[in-house]
């Protein structure tokens, strides 16, 4: 085991997925020599050359479309998205490439090989266009995967599985957390399941589910509540596509109460999707209206980003609610 | 950085506009109409068994897209795209590669499957989506793919397969492959970002990719002086820093020898080539698409006299490897061939239900499989609204 930063955490999964496979190849903006601007990256190109860690040009639709070439004949392919916020040019060959190359084909042709990194999230007085949580748009297709790790050894191990996981994966890096979060994580070779949630604390009276850099927020809300003598239970959903139902419900099935937060804009964010099926599988079972506390349905602000953001009074607010219905 | 750019060249101390036609881009030119070769010109590597491969592959593409057009009309077939006129980019791209080579598409390509032996039964089944299409009925008819012929799958967005082949031709590169990706694309497919995206790509990363551009004229009703001002799509290559042709597309010669020499230079050099080749689309855009609301027939009449099938039948003919009666005999059996093939695959069975849920993930996952077991249920409530897979799972 070793310290390690969240940042220290993907750049180990991403030397070891080079290491063991000499057709695994990490390319993006600034990810060559530089080793990105976050240095997720560092070292990589010295170790392995040019030919497998490089800088591309500045084209996002470009290097999303030349990642699913790059997969679909047979090379393991990990793109960077410098921000999530700036993916969108690629959004075509995301939606309407990657996730449908298999099904399309017949599975003649698949790009399970792809792997997708992108900072993501809010914190960091990045304004609008810095800041952004897109998951959502990414969880309404079919065919993707959507992975967001909420700490350093959780990054490393679903980091290696999105890698040799045999679809393509978006994986949303909680950019806050980079070198906020630290802890222990072990130098070896290690994975996490994807579409697994981990419960992440036992308890008894409400559930609280998250993912990413938010789960920081909701255990925060849960002490404060647990003052209050309110024993929460909480959740990592760790993949958003596809989801662990069965965790989530069997919680709430325990628990009759759910507060989902997540710190994109309310409307159509994923709590929403997990909201409908928590009332469907668990209608007879809940004691309250299951509660999303999210951001407001806005742009991401810069100066007012504490009023905007779900934090934990917001979440511990709406745990009260939920109790006291 | 690239600091050559502030050294080289002129050196002006007035405005000095460079014109956006200032580069002068020669048409290669092989074959003419009445099948002589011109004078002095360079010919493709191409012996009779090949020639005769490339011209048996031309006259089935003719003959298919005939039939199939006819299908459509009948009501037997949802939807068609023809290659007519233009049928020579993309049998003679393919008669360039070498069977290891990598082909994208964008949807008009046909000539380059047939050409690597995609069965006649292939083709019927994926356009009447039955359960012997290699793509399990889920694309619209002419969205071929073969992996066995290294043929990609065709996705209708356009462009897309610009960028991908760049992808494509880097793995093949760093895999120490000897060969290349081919990439097919309009001229109007070239406005789209994937265009820029994958041809800057392409030489920034060194990637043995040829992007092979059939101009024909037209984007549905687009005309191509609608669609850019530019000298043409060869023009870009320049400034990419992209080695390009232009080329007489009709010219079933021109294509092969520009496809041989495009493929020799880029797995030499690993670097992309363009190749733009002139033709016309004599046909609709689609089954859809009716030209008469946007072009004349003086206009066609000028490139029906261009045929390009007709071009390699004359030559063939002057090079004494081929007849008429060989010629008569061949067309009218590729005829009675599609037709019984019609028969046959339009009554295959529709995929099996399992096809609607397989193929999303490399398994499907929990939540698919419930709603896959709900459906099941449902269709067993009632079979009658469902007749094609009530009863059958």
């Amino acid at each position: 085991m070793a310290q390690m930063n969240l940042l220290h955490a993907i750049n180990s999964a991403l030397d070891i997925a080079m290491q063991e496979n000499d057709r695994t190849v990490c390319f993006g903006e600034d990810v060559g020599h530089f080793g990105g601007v976050f240095r997720a990256t560092s070292g990589l190109q010295e170790k392995f050359g040019k030919a497998r860690c490089f800088n591309t040009p500045l084209v996002e639709q470009g290097i999303i479309g030349f990642a699913n070439g790059l997969a679909s004949q047979g090379s393991i392919a990990i793109a960077e998205i410098q921000f999530a916020d700036y993916i969108f040019p690629a959004f075509d060959q995301i939606v309407n490439e990657a996730a449908k190359f298999r099904y399309r084909s017949g599975n003649e042709f698949n790009v399970g090989k792809l792997t997708i990194r992108a900072p993501y999230g809010g914190g960091i007085a990045g304004g609008l266009y810095h800041s952004q949580s897109p998951e959502a748009y990414f969880a309404h297709t079919p065919g993707l995967k959507v992975v967001i790790p909420r700490n350093p050894y959780q990054a490393k191990g679903l980091l290696l599985a999105s890698i040799r996981d045999d679809n393509p994966v978006i994986f949303f890096e909680p950019k806050r957390l980079y070198r906020a979060s630290v802890g222990e994580v072990p130098e070896e070779d290690y994975q996490l399941p994807l579409g697994k949630a981990e419960v992440v604390t036992v308890g008894n009276d409400i559930t609280l589910l998250a993912w990413g850099a938010q789960m920081e927020i909701i255990e925060k809300a849960a002490e404060m509540a647990a003052n209050d003598g309110i024993s929460c239970e909480i959740i990592d959903l760790r993949t958003i596509l596809p989801w662990d139902i069965e965790t989530v419900v069997n919680s709430v099935l325990k628990t009759g109460r759910l507060v989902v937060s997540q710190e994109a804009p309310l409307t159509a964010g994923f709590a929403s999707e997990i909201a409908a099926t928590v009332q469907k599988e668990c209608f007879l079972h809940l004691e309250s209206p299951v509660e999303r506390v999210c951001g407001l349905d806005t742009p991401y602000p810069l100066a007012l980003e504490k009023e905007y953001v779900a934090d934990h009074l917001k979440v511990y607010e709406a745990i009260k609610r939920s109790v006291n219905y | 950085m690239n600091s050559d750019i502030y050294n080289e060249g002129q050196v002006v101390h007035q405005p000095t506009f460079i014109d956006g036609h200032s580069v002068d881009i020669p048409l290669l030119k092989i074959l003419q109409q009445d099948g002589t070769v011109y004078e002095g010109a360079q010919l493709p590597e191409m012996d009779q068994e090949l020639a005769t491969k490339v011209y048996k592959t031309l006259a089935f593409h003719r003959v298919l897209d005939e039939r199939m057009v006819a299908s459509q009309r009948q009501g037997r077939l949802s939807f068609y795209i023809t290659a007519l006129g233009e049928e020579a980019a993309s049998v003679g791209g393919a008669a360039g590669l070498k069977p290891q080579d990598m082909i994208m598409t964008q949807y008009r390509e046909q000539g380059a499957l047939m050409f690597r032996g995609f069965s006649l039964e292939n083709f019927m089944n994926q356009m009447f989506s039955n359960a012997k299409d290699l793509g399990k009925g889920r694309q619209m008819p002419i969205h071929y793919g073969s992996k066995e012929l290294n043929y990609m799958t065709i996705s209708s967005p356009l462009a897309t397969q610009i960028p991908q082949a760049t992808g494509y031709a880097y793995g093949q590169k760093l895999q120490g492959l000897n060969a290349v990706t081919l990439c097919y694309f309009g001229e109007g497919a070239a406005s789209e970002g994937d265009f820029h995206a994958g041809l800057n790509m392409a030489a920034v990363q060194e990637a043995p990719v040829i992007f092979f551009c059939r101009n024909n004229g037209y984007a549905i009703s687009t005309p191509s002086d609608e669609q850019y001002k530019g000298n043409g799509i060869a023009s870009r290559g320049v400034g990419y820093g992209i080695k390009t042709l232009r080329i007489d597309g009709n010219d079933i010669l021109a294509v092969i020898l520009a496809t041989q020499t495009a493929r020799a230079y880029a797995l030499k050099e690993n670097a992309p080539v363009l190749i733009e080749a002139m033709s016309y689309r004599l046909g609709a855009h689609s089954t859809s698409d009716d030209p008469s609301g946007y072009r004349t027939r003086e206009e066609e009449e000028v490139w029906q006299a261009n045929d390009p099938i007709l071009r390699m039948k004359n030559w063939m003919l002057k090079q004494k490897w081929w007849d008429e009666t060989q010629d008569t005999e061949l067309f009218e059996q590729y005829r009675k061939d599609i037709l019984a093939a019609v028969k046959v695959s339009e009554k295959i069975d529709k995929p099996h239900l399992d096809t609607l849920i397989t193929d999303v993930y490399d398994v499907p996952p929990l939540h698919l499989q419930k709603q896959f077991e709900q459906l099941k249920e449902h269709i067993n409530k009632y079979p009658d609204a469902y007749p094609f897979t009530a009863g059958k799972f």
